[in-house]
Formats: structure tokens, sequence, C-alpha cells
């Protein structure tokens, strides 16, 4: 049997003009099998989507400018960024995500080789760069080379440490507080913070 | 052997760092899978899926797209379960496709 | 409930086997020589959960720091860069090699 009900399911093609794939098409029937079968139901389809766009990059953002400001915060970071991020209202599920804490001696950066594994809990939707397979195969062969595409030079006396989440754990970088931020206020000291400075591709930088 | 995913150390190219949000389709089917991992037992774990991605082989692996490769895996797996079958499948996508070319004829 | 094999600091060896199915040990990594830089948990097996397998025991994964140099010919970044990988008790054996 088949289910042909356009008003219960009304999701258009993304523009309407522009060509779909075989692809979407699959997707889109079996969503539709599902949705009859009763295995998921369109509710939970619309607050999974509303879920997957709530995290915010601006949220690691905050958690690395309270590190900045409070080391005993830092410290609780460390043990366990779940943990810590509810001290900022944030819930950040089950599972584990860990703070790698750069030093003026050494900068970390995140992959996941294997296929992309990425804190979504806390930084939402993962960059298209960070899923290619020209990212996961070099980041940890030549880490250095692979920032510089991000504009980011280390000098070569720091030391690069590459995590791969090879596991159920997740990944970020604090990194280490920009020179000139002394008179800033924690929410300036977040404004400093991008989404690719907790993967490590880029450092944080005061806004001009 | 180096299965196709395992793509650590290899030689590739520059990185493209161009931000490319993700589509509306793309997005509903990390939705779906995640509703079927919600199951218990999950009808797709997380773990599951990573699998039915490597067992796509080289080319469809390299061929596809991130979120055409979870489109494959899941309907290989919901297949390979019972939970749709071939001909439910193919009769879905066809009258999909068919919606899709009418509205778009409109 | 798996009590942890391996300690902190201790040098391991990631086996050097090349099984098919799914597996989250690097092929950069087999045969090569790490260091246990932390237990990062005990949890379910993923060569387990990948093929619905649910009931068996967890295992203890470790965070396995190795040096770049013993990675790759000719690295060229700072000789004390490494890479950081999480993998599973079975992956490991314990190694001699300083």
């Amino acid at each position: 049997m088949t289910h042909n009900h356009p008003h219960v399911h009304p999701q258009q093609p993304d523009l309407e003009d522009a060509p779909f794939t075989e692809y979407q098409v699959m997707a889109q029937a079996m969503e539709e099998l599902l949705l009859a079968k009763g295995l998921i139901t369109a509710e939970a389809m619309r607050q999974g989507i509303e879920a997957m766009d709530a995290p915010n990059p601006a949220d690691g953002a905050r958690l690395v400018a309270r590190c900045w400001v409070d080391p005993a915060f830092e410290a609780r970071m460390l043990e366990s960024v779940n943990s810590a991020a509810k001290e900022l209202g944030l819930n950040l599920g089950q599972t584990p995500i860990h703070a790698l804490q750069d030093t003026p001696q050494v900068h970390h950066v995140i992959v996941c080789t294997l296929c992309s594994c990425y804190p979504t809990a806390l930084l939402g939707e993962k960059p298209d760069w960070y899923t290619s397979r020209a990212y996961r195969a070099r980041v940890v062969r030549e880490p250095r080379a692979v920032l510089a595409e991000f504009g980011t030079h280390l000098p070569d006396d720091i030391e690069v440490h590459v995590q791969d989440s090879t596991a159920r754990h997740r990944y970020i970088v604090i990194p280490i507080r920009p020179e000139g931020t002394d008179g800033l206020t924690e929410a300036e000291l977040a404004a400093c913070v991008t989404r690719d400075c907790l993967i490590g591709v880029a450092l944080p930088r005061k806004p001009r | 052997m180096r299965r196709p995913h395992d793509v650590g150390g290899l030689e590739a190219g520059p990185l493209d760092t161009e931000e490319h949000p993700s589509e509306p389709w793309e997005k509903r089917v990390l939705v779906m899978r995640q509703l079927l991992g919600r199951q218990q037992p999950p009808i797709i774990s997380a773990d599951e899926l990573r699998r039915g991605i490597e067992d796509l082989g080289a080319d469809d692996y390299n061929r596809l797209s991130y979120h055409e490769r979870w489109t494959a895996a899941i309907a290989n797996i919901l297949l390979h379960k019972g939970v749709i079958s071939v001909d439910e499948l193919g009769q879905q996508m066809h009258v999909v496709e068919t919606r899709w070319q009418q509205e778009r004829a409109l | 409930m798996s009590t942890p094999q391996f300690t902190v600091g201790q040098r391991v060896r990631v086996r050097a086997v090349f099984p098919p199915g799914h597996i989250r040990t690097p092929y950069y990594t087999r045969g090569r020589v790490g260091t246990i830089a932390s237990l990062a948990g005990i949890d379910p097996n993923p060569e387990q959960l990948a093929y619905g397998q649910l009931d068996h025991p967890p295992v203890p994964v470790y965070r396995v720091r190795f040096r770049q140099p013993d990675l790759w010919p000719n690295y060229t970044g700072h000789p004390q860069d490494t890479t950081i990988v999480d993998i599973c008790e079975h992956w490991l054996e314990a190694s001699d090699d300083a």
C-alpha cells in the first residue's frame, strides 16, 4: 500500500524549481513510510528539527570566556564540560564532552577521521569541511598546513596535539585568552571566540 | 585492509572552508535517524548507522555526499531489518517523485 | 564490569590486525606504539553496538597519545606534536618500547 497524502506530508523540494536528487526522493519516501507505520510522528520530527537548530557556538564561547575569568570554573570544565555547562544553564545531554586546555606551549585541534563525530550538543551543526575527506585525512598528518588554510599560523615552537574522536567522547578546545583583552567584560571575551576556535582551527581574536 | 572511510593520514587536496548550511531535507534525515535510535531496542543506533555508511563500498562512499550516505545507509538497514520492504520503498519513491514533478509543473 | 588493564603513562602497542567490520581503531594507528594519556571511560563496545548486540559488558576506552614522528614518515612539525586517539582496551597490548 502506498501513501499519497500531500496535505499530511507537506514536504516540498527545498527550492520549488530546484532539481531534486534520487536520495532526496529516497529520504522523503522513507520518512513517509515510517510515519504511515507509526514508527515516527510528525510532531517528533518537528521537535527534533527545532532541537537540532537550538545549540549555538556562542554558548561554547560563553563557556570559554567563563574559563578565562574563573580558574575554578575552568577546573570544573576540565573535569566535565557537561557538568560545568549546567552552571550556565546549558543541558548538553548524555554524550560526554571533554575540554582540552591550550597553553602557551600547546595547541589542540579536534577531528574525527573515521566519520565526523562532533560536539553537536554544544556547537550545533557540523561545518561541511569538518566532514570532508580532506580535513579528516590531512589534519592528523599535517595539522599546521591544514590550520594555515584557515589563516591560522602557529609559531614553530608551539606543540600541536590533534584529538581524533574515535569513541563516544566528544571534545572542545579551551583556547588561550588573546593578548590585549584585559579590560574586556565576560560577554566581550566571549565575542572573541568563534566555533572554529572551539574546534582548534582558529585562534580567538579581539574583534575590531 | 584499509576501508574507504578510514582516511586518517591519506593524501588529499585543499579544504573548502566555505560555509554550506545544511538543506532542510538533510536535517530531516538526521532527525529521522535520531528518532529511529530512540526506540527500545533502537531501530537504527548511531553505531549501526556508522557501520552502514562504512559498508556502502568505496564507490558510493566516495561519490555520495555526507547526507546521501546517511540516506543510503538508513535505507539499507531498514530493508535489512524488514522495517520496510523493497517493494514498499520503490512504490513510495515513485509516489514522491511523481508528486514533486507534478508540483514543479504547476 | 571490566577493570582497566592499563595505567596512565604506560606504553601500549595497537594490534596490527586488519579485519573487516566496524572498527573505531584507525588504520594509521595499527602496529604503532603510544602512551596511555587517560582512561576516557568504560563504555559499550561500538564494534558490538554496530551489529545490534546490546548485551555485552562495557569496555575500557583509553586516550592513547602517539608522537607524530612515530606515526608519519618525514613529519615536519614540532617533534613533540602528538595525535591522541580513543582506543578500546582489546585493541591494545603492553609494549616494552620506551
